[in-house]
Parts: structure tokens; sequence; C-alpha cells
């Protein structure tokens, strides 16, 4: 899957095998330094359907209209978009949809910049009350286990599951200016 | 201005396997109204949502046609969806907006298309192929003709009357009216 000298940086290639596995064919994002990686292998597979979003609110609207016309959709985005979503989750929950969310932690180990704060340390507990089961991710060799596992629940399941990878395994934002 | 009731109704008359997504609230009662079919996906809430959960549909099913049909309080909380159908121009989207100009479901207040806000202007600065608004009856046949052949995305915002109608509740078990749509579209 992916060379374990370089796993420290190469852990989004392990979450974009998981998607090929299970057949996802719609990704829904806002442009994310942490999910970047990501986000170019989505971009370059042509059976992947890449949809930008202008909130990640559009998102949960997007997973679910794809499970209506049955394909697989996943959610990639930074824990401020957890909170961007949280009526919206209740469409999943009502109707019995299934998401994956992968999302990538600000405001917690290392944070530069503290307007991330206040939603980056109730990111799970919003989620969990949105009726998501919740995996963090601390390190990355353990990314390729938890992400699979989370994959097969959601849509084994029609379940809401997110894939919390924390600020320590992507590394802190870089100022560099 | 339209009778809601009355142009909803000729816009799913043979709808043949149109898929439609009606947004909460009264969209969702016009559309009961012209009739329950399996592959109606009530809403009842997800206020903002309609537009996008027609895009994951008609992006999943590009062989299928789409309807969205919010209400303009729906739409307006929405807004950026608009941008995003513009971004994905899926050929099988359409969007008919019902626009009353106000809040039916809270008492009526006025919306801000009430102040001038124009949907169709927006969709066409954001890349909708076509978008227009209507006012008469009479030209419900030529939007029934799009939601079935036009190339999208298309929005249409139809200018209704801000009138008090009777509800139609339709199914309201969330997973009910999922399973029953996703059952009605393999069927076909």
């Amino acid at each position: 899957m992916h060379n374990p000298a370089d796993i420290a940086t190469s852990w989004p290639d392990a979450i974009y095998a998981h998607f090929r596995r299970v057949g996802v064919r719609q990704v829904g994002y806002v442009p994310d330094a942490g999910h970047s990686r990501l986000i170019a292998l989505c971009q370059k597979d042509p059976q992947i359907i890449n949809v930008v979003l202008t909130t990640e609110e559009e998102g949960v609207g997007l997973v679910a209209g794809a499970a209506l016309g049955g394909q697989r959709a996943a959610l990639l985005m930074q824990s401020s978009g957890v909170g961007n979503c949280v009526n919206m989750f209740s469409l999943l929950r009502n109707c019995g949809f299934p998401c994956i969310a992968l999302v990538t932690m600000r405001g917690e180990f290392g944070e530069f910049n503290p307007w991330q704060v206040p939603m980056g340390v109730i990111t799970e507990e919003v989620l969990r009350l949105c009726g998501f089961l919740t995996y963090r991710v601390e390190s990355a060799d353990a990314v390729d286990e938890i992400v699979g596992a989370g994959c097969d629940m959601a849509f084994n399941g029609n379940l809401a599951v997110a894939i919390l990878l924390s600020q320590r395994l992507i590394g802190p934002k870089q100022w560099t200016r | 201005m339209l009778d809601r009731r009355e142009f909803v109704q000729q816009l799913l008359i043979d709808r043949g396997d149109l898929l439609a997504v009606p947004g909460l609230g009264s969209a969702t009662y016009d559309v009961a109204a012209a009739g329950d079919h399996p592959l109606n996906f009530y809403l009842w809430g997800a206020m903002g949502g309609t537009a996008m959960i027609a895009l994951g549909l008609a992006l999943a099913r590009p062989d299928r046609r789409v309807v969205a049909i919010p209400g303009d309080g729906d739409m307006l909380m929405g807004l950026g969806s608009l941008a995003t159908i513009g971004v994905k121009q899926p050929k099988n989207l359409v969007v008919v907006v019902l626009d009353n100009a106000r809040y039916g479901e809270t008492g009526m207040q006025p919306s801000h298309t009430d102040a001038g806000v124009d949907f169709a202007a927006l969709a066409l600065a954001c890349h909708f192929r076509q978008a227009r608004t209507i006012t008469h009856i009479e030209e419900a046949t030529e939007v029934r003709k799009l939601l079935h052949a036009g190339e999208g995305p298309i929005l249409i915002n139809a200018k209704i009357k801000p009138d008090d109608v009777p509800r139609v509740l339709p199914l309201r078990d969330g997973h009910a009216i999922k399973q029953r749509f996703i059952a009605a579209l393999n069927d076909a």
C-alpha cells in the first residue's frame, strides 16, 4: 500500500486505498492543507467525482444525495468545518445515510492560532452529539487500520462515522512568515 | 404570479422517471399534493440542503433527470450551493425555486427576495447554463420540458402568490422515505 519508511507523510495514501477498496465515488471537501495529499490522489482518480464545497455543510447534502443515487461518498474537513454542519447532520440521522468523515484536527497539539481552539476542543463531542461514531488517530501507523474499520462500519451499517486525525499526526500549521 | 399548487402540479404531469427533491415546508407539501410518488425525496428539515442533495443525486445518476424544488428561504440558506453546482455543471439537474418572498412556515415574514434578491441573476453569476424568472402559468409547459430535456444546470425562479394553502403531509419517516426512493430507483 505504501512504503513504511515514509509513512509519516504518506498516511493519506492509506485513506485513499480504503476509498478505493470500499468504492467511494464522490468526495466533498473545502480545500485543506492537512488533506492536501489525499485530495490530490482523489483528483487524479477518474473513478472519483471531486466536489469542492463553499462550506462543509453542503457536503452533508451531497453525501445524502449520492447515497440516494447508489454511490458511496466521503467528506473531508477540518475540525472547524464540523461546526458548520451541525443542523445538516440531522439528515444523516433521520434517514440512516452512511457517512465517512475524515476530520483533520486544529486547535489542539501545538496550535499557533488561538482562534482554532474553541471549535477544536469540542469537535469530537459535537460529532458524538450529532450521532457520529468517532475514532481518533494519533499516529501514522494507525491510520490504515482505523480508517479501514471506519469505512466498513459506515457503509456496512448505514452509520455516520468520523475519523479524527489528530494535530500531532498532521503536524501543526507551519507559519513561515 | 403563479398559484403554487397549480404550478407544481403542471410541473410534475407525466413525470416519467424524474427524480424530485422538494425542500422542507410548503415545497414538500406542494409536491405531495401533486401526487405521492416513490421518486420524491421529501425533506422535512435540512434547510439549505435541498439543492446539494439533488446535486449528489444528479452526479450519482447522470442517466436520470433530477429536479430540486426548494422554497426561497431554503435556497437563501444554501446560496453557496449555487456556486458549487455551477462548478460541477451537472447536465441533468434543474433547480426550481418556489419563491413567494415569504417564510411561510413561520408566519409569512418577508424574505430577502421580497427586497429584490434575484435567484436567476445569482444562478447566472454562478455559471448555470440557463436561469430565468417566471410569473405566468402558461410558462409551466416550457419549464416542464426543461426538466426532462434541458441542458443543465438550469435554475427557474417561479414567482408564486404568498397564499396560505392547506397542508398536504406526505411520509415523514426519513428512513422510509429513503428506502422507498432507493427501491423505486433500483427497480426502474
